[in-house]
């Protein structure tokens, strides 16, 4: 898949904000005033600046209203809801610790809970695709809501629960790319499959076309295997390994800060990845699978 | 809406004869053509006389190779449009409700206006029907020529989808495949039509027929049987003549 800069930058950043969110909403921490002003904005900023940026890749986002209407069948659709309440709730629980002090318990639960609900929506979007079958399975979920998790907690300052969060949310991008590998080849769909022929080997002779289309460039993206083992290393050192050493030292707000950098440029490491990586069936019409 | 219908009254669809197709790409053209002026946003080209041009185009035929484990290659031409498949998961995904399966005649439509230009359903899709529109941005495919097939203005015979009409080797029909006694199923079923990646469970309308195995060649000189003589044995005056020479000294 063509790994739009749009959905990835959404993806970490809203995945990061919404993950402080669901923290928050649990009172970890539970700040009032002015420090929950700031965490409310930290959080607010990534989560809403990420929902905009994806608008940018919709063709015509001065519809977007529209996408509220398909809840019952389009995991788009659920997303935009969870998003949009998730923020709505969350919106009046933090005006209330910033402006009266008190935190409506109920209300900070329900938006933790809607906020997490966005990560896994998200998620699904992928995850319900058979057409692409690396993404095709309960790993997309997981990867997504232990990293949502994991980074939230560091970023709240949840080290206790940030530090086996952001090892698991590391195994499980582990897992997901080393059982995401084969998925295409065992998911049984070849050019046989594809063209229903039969009575030999077949390959592509002739593409329909001389130049490039909107397939080509939105779904067949190959990534050469020597950069994908680099970034692999990259996202998985930056995004997990680096920042649980830096909790592991002597508590200090640099090596904190620098943690929350370094996880979220692992983040986009491993986000870019996910796109560049994934294969979409269709590649096989077009001769670009060896599956 | 992007529920499914639970059953459609008819299934209007294709069948497309790999044995026929010659892989001219008029019917690429003719669906250009008719579907640039007709319904929806036109299918626009970019670059299309400069050095790196593509296009917008809802039919486009692929060409295949297959090498059998003895003798020559097979060349198969692959017309590929949408199968406007029963369980279409590009309906589902659809957020805003713009794209629909018919209930009336199955045919799976983009109401454009309700079209945010995700590409949802283009990921959804494993055949690679759906193209959006570079200079639009919604979202484009197959219509089965729906605003030729119902058109009281044209003459029936031009009633069916544009790809159908222009096809000069007959590969296309255009029928009802719920209708187990129309032509189209008729014509699947006697020739042992399949699915596009069946395990995907789209359930494609669209039907495709296989290329009939290649006739073996018998081995046999076409000039021979003009060559071999006429009679073995002289008879008469001739027959007397042979036996007297090679009764001679030096005869055979």
């Amino acid at each position: 898949m063509h790994p739009a800069p749009s959905v990835i930058i959404f993806s970490t950043l809203s995945g990061l904000g919404f993950g402080l969110l669901f923290w928050l909403g649990f009172g970890m921490p539970g700040p009032t005033g002015l420090t929950a002003f700031i965490f409310f904005a930290i959080a607010y900023l990534l989560a809403v600046g990420g929902l905009l940026a994806s608008t940018f890749h919709l063709g015509h986002p001065e519809r977007a209203i529209k996408a509220f209407s398909q809840w019952q069948t389009s995991w788009l659709s659920r997303e935009a809801w969870c998003a949009v309440s998730a923020l709505v709730i969350m919106a009046i629980y933090g005006a209330g610790l910033v402006f009266f002090s008190t935190r409506i318990a109920v209300l900070g639960v329900v938006g933790a809970v809607l906020s997490l609900g966005t990560v896994g929506t998200t998620s699904m979007i992928y995850a319900q695709l058979k057409t692409v079958p690396r993404w095709h399975h309960w790993s997309t979920p997981a990867m997504f809501l232990t990293t949502s998790l994991g980074g939230g907690a560091l970023l709240a300052g949840q080290l206790r629960f940030a530090l086996p969060l952001l090892a698991i949310a590391g195994a499980v991008q582990l897992y997901y790319w080393i059982s995401g590998d084969s998925r295409l080849r065992d998911s049984g769909t070849t050019l046989a499959s594809a063209t229903g022929l039969k009575g030999g080997s077949i390959r592509a002779f002739e593409p329909p076309h001389t130049g490039t289309n909107y397939l080509l460039r939105e779904f067949v993206f190959v990534v050469g295997r020597k950069h994908s083992h680099n970034l692999r290393a990259i996202g998985l050192g930056l995004g997990f390994g680096l920042p649980i050493l830096l909790m592991i030292l002597p508590f200090h707000h640099v090596l904190a800060g620098l943690a929350v950098i370094s996880h979220v440029a692992g983040v986009f490491a491993t986000r870019w990845l996910f796109f560049a990586e994934a294969e979409h069936v269709v590649g096989l019409y077009y001769g670009k699978r060896t599956a | 809406m992007t529920q499914l219908p639970t059953a459609t009254q008819k299934k209007l669809g294709l069948v497309i004869d790999l044995d026929t197709c010659v892989g001219c790409h008029a019917c690429v053209v003719s669906c250009k053509g008719w579907n640039t002026e007709n319904y929806g946003a036109p299918l626009s080209d970019q670059d299309p006389y400069g050095a790196d041009p593509s296009g917008t185009f809802l039919n486009r035929v692929h060409s295949y190779e297959v090498q059998p484990d003895e003798g020559h290659a097979q060349l198969v031409h692959f017309p590929k449009s949408c199968l406007h498949c029963e369980d279409a998961p590009c309906v589902t995904v659809c957020p805003t409700g713009a794209s629909y399966k018919r209930v009336e005649d199955g045919i799976v439509l983009v109401n454009e206006s309700d079209c945010i230009g995700c590409g949802l359903c283009a990921w959804a899709c494993p055949y690679g029907a759906r193209e959006m529109d570079v200079a639009e941005k919604v979202m484009k495919k197959c219509t089965l020529c729906v605003d030729r097939i119902y058109n009281d203005n044209l003459p029936e015979v031009d009633r069916v989808p544009a790809c159908v009409r222009t096809c000069p080797a007959g590969a296309r029909h255009f029928g009802d495949l719920g209708d187990p006694d129309s032509e189209v199923s008729q014509l699947v079923a006697e020739r042992g039509g399949f699915d596009l990646m069946p395990e995907m469970g789209t359930k494609p309308v669209n039907q495709y027929l296989p290329p009939r195995p290649r006739d073996a060649e018998p081995e046999y000189d076409i000039l021979a049987p003009y060559l071999e003589p006429v009679a073995d044995t002289a008879k008469g005056f001739a027959g007397w003549l042979d036996k007297a020479l090679s009764a001679l000294p030096g005869g055979r």
